[in-house]
């Protein structure tokens, strides 16, 4: 299938400063794309180059074939719904609706009808003739998502979507985005600094920092197989054990981990030479906690004593020091009841993953 | 009552007594029988109808309205157009040092303002022949001039607060930048015009000092009129005069009060 959005080398520099950097992307159509980092790594400048807000410095914009580097905004088919919303104070929502294709200077009858059909995709017919103040944030939000798909985009932008609303009707809205977009098979791109809000979302993420994308890949891929240190700590929480490398086979590295004081094994296909420093590194949930030695042969077994525990309801954090002083973070979910702890402070216990749940970072 | 509270009141009392007690002499005097304007004589109206048959205290007040009218009009027009200017131009070396200039009209002393005006009128009346001679035209132009820094600042502060992405969320919708002008930007910033007009159109009524200096034979504004008659002696005519002025600028403080009210 051919790239529907296709960036090219496009830069973006503010005097010295170099907000994007030589970034090349491609996005296929009906894609639900989110562009995920932290404030400052150039995800909102690369959004306003789609839309046409920022011109890039060098590099070039391809939407659907069509080269749009030079067009201004009002000439792209792409909208965008912005963090704040700016929904226009002074019109009601039937009329915020409709700019777009009064704009277009299409008949009244065809604008009405349509206006109609969006009211109806957001559920917002009681509330047409209401002014934005007379509404509550997820209601103005709706009226964005509309005004902004009234238009047919081939690209639908959303910059931070869900960032203004609260825990449950984030929740909810994103599910409401996932179907409308599923629905009208548009081309959506959303920039969020929120990692769970991405990996909800999204059929692919890439991951930005300081104007550069360190990963781009599926929730899962991103998730299970980070590439590199600062996708893995970005996204979630990791443990990581470094040392040489030992011996390496096919598909998998075996490493010297001195803070483990035993040899990890672990999945990873990237070059690396005998000696060479790298990191083993493997997420909470996959370790496992007991009080006697797990009885499998596979399975990396550490033995260490709890240094600090947490409980969060549906799971709890165990912090385990191991023998070097190391600190290990294991997660595990509450599947039975129980009014008493099954662990304790300063409880000697083992901790356990099999090999091919930990991956291999290289920087 | 307690100690702090009278003591509260007295305060008030005596705070408003000093705002208000000269303006109550002024309208009391105003139905003052006597020709001396400041010697009780009986109660009349009379002076109000000399008033309207005073031609000079006429046309002096309806020139200065045509001048207020137009300089305010202008002064929003152009004002409006730098406050635009000074909030939506990208940033480049040296704006702080533009938007700070167009704040020297206000604190420059009012004389200095008149006599460059009027030292620019003379230079351009000697290199073009025009202004052939001062008066409508010329203090209308000078007005112009100050009242737009104060439209402009209340323009470019309203513009600052207001939220620059639905200008852009009007483009992103197929609005060309023109267009978005007219229909977000002025719109929103439509309250901030008016209270600038309004703030232009009382500076431009209450202005003596720089109309003095650019006005010429025969075209005195109000306030210059009532201020050459004053200096011969209070006439109670004035009096009257002052009582209406007072009437029209209370009525128009009701009136603006109750409209903002009924909108909140």
């Amino acid at each position: 299938m051919k790239d529907f959005i296709r960036l090219r080398g496009v830069s973006k520099k503010f005097g010295d400063f170099v907000a994007v950097d030589n970034v090349d992307l491609d996005i296929e159509r009906g894609e639900l794309f989110s562009i995920l980092g932290g404030s400052g790594c150039g995800k909102t400048t690369l959004l306003r180059m789609l839309a046409g807000f920022e011109l890039p410095t060098s590099g070039s914009i391809e939407i659907d074939g069509v080269d749009v580097t030079d067009q201004p905004p009002y000439e792209r088919h792409v909208n965008m719904m912005f963090q704040s919303y700016a929904v226009f104070p002074h019109m009601t929502v039937e009329k915020n609706i409709g700019y777009g294709l009064r704009k277009e200077k299409l008949p009244q009858p065809e604008i009405a009808k349509r206006v109609d059909e969006m009211l109806e995709l957001v559920q917002l017919q009681e509330l047409r003739s209401r002014k934005p103040d007379q509404l509550s944030g997820g209601q103005r939000q709706r009226v964005a998502l509309a005004r902004a798909l009234i238009k047919q985009p081939k690209v639908l932008l959303l910059d931070e979507p869900l960032a203004a609303l609260d825990k449950k009707l984030r929740e909810r809205t994103q599910f409401e985005l996932m179907n409308i977009q599923d629905e009208l098979g548009i081309t959506f791109v959303v920039v969020t600094h929120d990692q769970e809000e991405a990996m909800t979302l999204s059929s692919r993420i890439a991951v930005m920092d300081r104007g550069q994308f360190r990963q781009i890949g599926t929730p899962k891929e991103i998730y299970e197989f980070p590439s590199n240190r600062f996708v893995a700590e970005f996204i979630g929480t990791i443990n990581t054990f470094s040392g040489h490398v030992t011996a390496r086979d096919e598909d998998s590295i075996s490493v010297a981990a001195t803070e483990a004081g035993v040899t990890l094994t672990a999945l990873g296909k990237q070059a690396v030479e005998e000696g060479q420093q790298i990191e083993i590194a493997i997420r909470p949930e996959k370790i496992f906690v007991s009080k006697e030695k797990p009885d499998d042969g596979d399975a990396v077994c550490l033995p260490g004593v709890v240094d600090d525990l947490g409980y969060l309801g549906n799971r709890s954090l165990y912090r385990i020091r191991l023998e070097s002083g190391k600190i290990v973070q294991v997660s595990s979910q509450n599947r039975r009841r129980s009014v008493t702890r099954f662990l304790e402070w300063e409880d000697k216990v083992w901790i356990s993953w099999r090999p091919r749940s930990a991956v291999v970072l290289l920087d | 009552m307690n100690r702090q509270s009278r003591f509260i009141v007295s305060v008030l009392a005596f705070g408003y007594a000093f705002l208000y007690v000269p303006l109550v002499l002024v309208i009391v005097y105003s139905f003052n029988d006597s020709s001396i304007a400041t010697v009780w004589g009986g109660f009349s109206t009379r002076w109000y109808g000399e008033l309207l048959r005073n031609d000079q205290i006429l046309d002096a007040a309806l020139l200065s309205l045509r001048i207020a009218l137009t300089s305010a009009t202008m002064a929003t027009i152009l004002g409006t157009m730098a406050g635009l200017a000074l909030a939506r131009f990208r940033r480049f070396r040296g704006r702080t040092l533009f938007s700070g200039m167009i704040t020297s009209p206000m604190v420059m002393p009012e004389v200095i303002t008149g006599l460059s005006l009027l030292l620019l009128f003379v230079t351009l009346q000697q290199l073009t022949g025009w202004p052939g001679q001062r008066g409508f035209g010329t203090i209308t132009i000078a007005h112009t001039t100050f009242s737009m820094a104060y439209v402009a600042i209340i323009v470019q502060s309203r513009l600052m607060a207001m939220d620059e992405s639905l200008e852009e969320a009007a483009m992103d919708l197929g609005g060309h930048p023109l267009r978005v002008i007219f229909d977000i930007t002025l719109p929103l910033i439509a309250p901030a015009m008016i209270a600038g007009w309004l703030l232009a159109f009382t500076l431009s009524l209450d202005d003596l000092v720089i109309a003095s200096f650019v006005s010429g034979p025969g075209s005195s504004t109000l306030p210059m009129y009532i201020f050459s008659k004053v200096k011969l002696g209070v006439s109670p005519d004035i009096n009257a005069l002052a009582t209406l002025i007072i009437l029209f600028i209370t009525v128009g403080v009701l009136l603006s009060w109750l409209v903002a009210r009924r909108r909140a």
